[in-house]
């Protein structure tokens, strides 16, 4: 496993790319998500992190408007992506997920062949004219994945058969391929083994180039490992987000100190 | 269950949980075991019944699948056919005559011996060999060799359903009839082939000549009209009702009253679709058309069901993955959950359909029990359907029509197989694993 990476850390990377303010999120009666305000930068990884149930999951699927797909949730408060509030009418769903990428807990390739699985997105929003653009991006977007090496010959085969690790870095393959500015990914390396669990995170490194990656982690280390900022939830609340470092060797309140030290969550 | 007593006890003075465990054991494993032996003889039961149901169908069933016919060589006399009248003529007679000719002792001339004779074969032995003569007008004047059925009575002899010993007055063939028929049996003019005519023949009033073409194209046309109603209609309405329509007080509402539709009595369909189809509408009695509309509507929630069954049983997270990307509803429901769910879509499909082929019901309230002596040539053509012509044969007096309706049961169930085991396979085929 690669040690903390304090010295990279340049928080100053990127320009605020996700502004939240005063987010409330409820499900039916319970009130999930309370008052969250937090500036999310470009180019940047940020993590959150928080015991189960805490929010964060919840908090993340507010920045592509994912909880529109429950019923019983409802979100308040503004969240503005590049300056755009992502609730305004004019803002169709469809649009803003295509610029705002997601992975999820569980890899969910779709039964179709590696080949699709990429090429589905770029289809549907028409990103490729002809057949060699899409062949173009299929394989930019699993070179991006590192993942193009071990599927280059069997593209046709269906991304099912793959192993859990490989399934986890094609869906984040797909996640790129659609050319979205930010990456949400939910709990990423939960369903992998430590070898997969230290690919991915190399990969998530090297998305930061490009992308602003916000990664909702149970793994306090992994959070250390890859994030420069990280944002911490306790019972709804975000109780304290600020740069990695500080947060995990100096934190300032006593509810993120007993979590990191194991006395909570 | 939550029975397991181990460590329940603060007590330590009275064991071990192994000892717990120990004593509980038998009892769960008895449990276990009584569990087993009831599913099995569950099992056991249920096959012992279809077993049966099989076996006297087929017992009674099997010798409606052959036919007994009699092989003659008829002269064919200019002046019974005159070869201007075609195809009009004497056929009957010349049948007659040559059958006279085979048997010992039988008078041409007498009247009232050769209207017994001619009861000995089928009716539709004349029309045989008239299409055969209109066919080739060069027969008129030659001899020609043909092989007819046999009337109900001497098919019923043949078979060993006539009791020789019961007296000759309760007897349907008096003794010189059955002398004729040992008779030409010992002249090996009888044989017993395969009755090709059960499928090709239309129904008759003779059950020699009674078959199951014109129920097999009804039904066939009734299907057809079913399944090309319900299943866009029931897949359309399962899709909108699963995927798209807001959860509230209306969609609960309908929701239960597609569950109340499949449980409708079938009779009640069939007494709608009179009023409606026929009474409003002014559709043709007896078509298959309606018969088909009416099984629609009983197949329809069955569809329903199963359609959001399967759409339900899809994976949240392919949802998920399909919206990530930036799908809209439609792609996920179309590009992804709808193939997934096909498997189970059409295992529902082909189930309903079987029940609809063995729905007898409605088609009676609509009038697809009509005595229909020709096949149809088009679904608004009055025709029967495979249930209502077992009904119809069920209910016939003549003997011969016994062992056909078992024959027509035994078709039915055929197709229901095959249309399961199509299911079964469609299943196996398409489905994938996620």
């Amino acid at each position: 496993m690669n040690d903390m990476k304090e010295v990279e850390r340049d928080a100053a990377a990127g320009d605020i790319k996700i502004q939240a303010r005063g987010v409330q999120v409820f499900y039916g009666d319970t009130h999930a998500i309370k008052d969250v305000s937090v500036d999310i930068l470009d180019k940047t990884v940020t993590a959150f992190i928080g015991p189960s149930g805490c929010g964060k999951s919840t908090f993340l699927r507010c920045l592509n408007r994912m909880n529109d797909t429950i019923d019983i949730a409802r979100v308040r408060g503004d969240i503005h992506i590049d300056g755009d509030d992502i609730h305004d009418p004019s803002i169709d769903p469809v649009q803003l997920r295509a610029k705002v990428g997601m992975v999820f807990q569980k890899p969910n390739p779709f039964p179709k062949s590696i080949y699709d699985n990429i090429a589905y997105g770029p289809r549907i929003h028409g990103l490729a004219a002809t057949k060699t653009e899409l062949d173009e991006i299929v394989e930019r977007s699993l070179r991006r994945g590192a993942i193009w090496d071990e599927v280059k010959d069997r593209l046709h085969e269906p991304g099912t058969g793959l192993s859990g690790g490989q399934q986890q870095r094609l869906c984040i393959a797909r996640a790129v391929a659609t050319e979205p500015e930010v990456l949400l990914m939910d709990e990423p390396c939960s369903a992998l083994d430590p070898i997969a669990t230290a690919q991915v995170e190399d990969l998530i490194d090297e998305l930061r180039r490009n992308y602003s990656v916000v990664i909702v982690t149970h793994s306090m280390q992994q959070a250390a490992r890859v994030s420069q900022k990280t944002a911490f939830f306790h019972l709804g609340n975000l109780v304290e987000y600020r740069e990695t470092g500080q947060i995990f060797t100096n934190p300032e309140d006593p509810r993120t100190e007993s979590y990191i030290t194991g006395r909570i969550g | 269950m939550a029975d397991v007593t181990a460590g329940s006890d603060p007590n330590p003075k009275t064991g071990s949980t192994g000892d717990v465990v120990r004593a509980s054991l038998a009892r769960r494993n008895r449990k276990q075991t009584i569990l087993q032996v009831l599913g099995l003889g569950a099992i056991s039961f249920a096959f012992l019944m279809l077993f049966i149901l099989i076996a006297s169908l087929v017992s009674t069933g099997y010798q409606a699948f052959t036919q007994t016919h009699i092989t003659l060589e008829v002269f064919i006399d200019p002046e019974e056919v005159p070869l201007e009248r075609l195809p009009r003529g004497g056929f009957d007679d010349v049948l007659d005559a040559s059958l006279a000719a085979m048997l010992e002792g039988v008078d041409p001339n007498d009247r009232a011996t050769m209207r017994a004779l001619g009861n000995l074969l089928s009716n539709g032995a004349q029309f045989k060999l008239r299409d055969r003569v209109v066919e080739d007008p060069d027969l008129v004047g030659q001899t020609v060799t043909i092989a007819v059925p046999v009337s109900d009575p001497y098919d019923q002899l043949n078979k060993g359903l006539i009791d020789r010993e019961t007296p000759e007055q309760y007897r349907r063939l008096k003794d010189f009839e059955i002398a004729w028929f040992d008779q030409l049996t010992a002249s090996d003019a009888i044989s017993e082939p395969l009755n090709i005519g059960l499928i090709s023949n239309p129904d008759s009033r003779f059950p020699e000549l009674a078959g199951l073409k014109g129920a097999l194209i009804g039904s066939f046309w009734a299907l057809l009209v079913c399944f090309l109603i319900s299943f866009p209609l029931g897949i359309g309405a399962a899709i909108y009702l699963e995927e798209f329509a807001p959860k509230n007080k209306f969609s609960d509402f309908v929701e239960v009253n597609i569950n109340n539709l499949a449980a409708v009595p079938s009779v009640v369909f069939g007494l709608l679709a009179l009023a409606v189809f026929i009474g409003w509408f002014g559709l043709p009695r007896s078509a298959p058309f309606v018969g088909g509309m009416t099984l629609a509507l009983m197949t329809m929630p069955t569809i329903i069901i199963a359609t959001r069954a399967a759409l339900k049983a899809v994976p949240p997270s392919i949802r998920e993955a399909a919206l990530g990307v930036g799908a809209s509803k439609h792609q996920v429901v179309f590009g992804h959950v709808l193939p997934l769910a096909m498997p189970g879509i059409l295992t529902g499909t082909i189930i309903g359909l079987a029940q609809a082929l063995g729905e007898t019901a409605p088609l009676l309230l609509i009038g697809m029990n009509a005595f229909i002596t020709s096949a149809p040539s088009g679904p608004f053509d009055s025709a029967t359907a495979l249930p209502t012509q077992i009904f119809i044969w069920a209910d016939s007096p003549e003997r011969g029509f016994v062992s056909r309706t078992s024959a027509a049961i035994l078709v039915l169930l055929g197709f229901l197989i095959t249309m399961n085991a199509v299911s079964i396979f469609l299943r196996n085929k398409f489905e994938r694993s996620w």
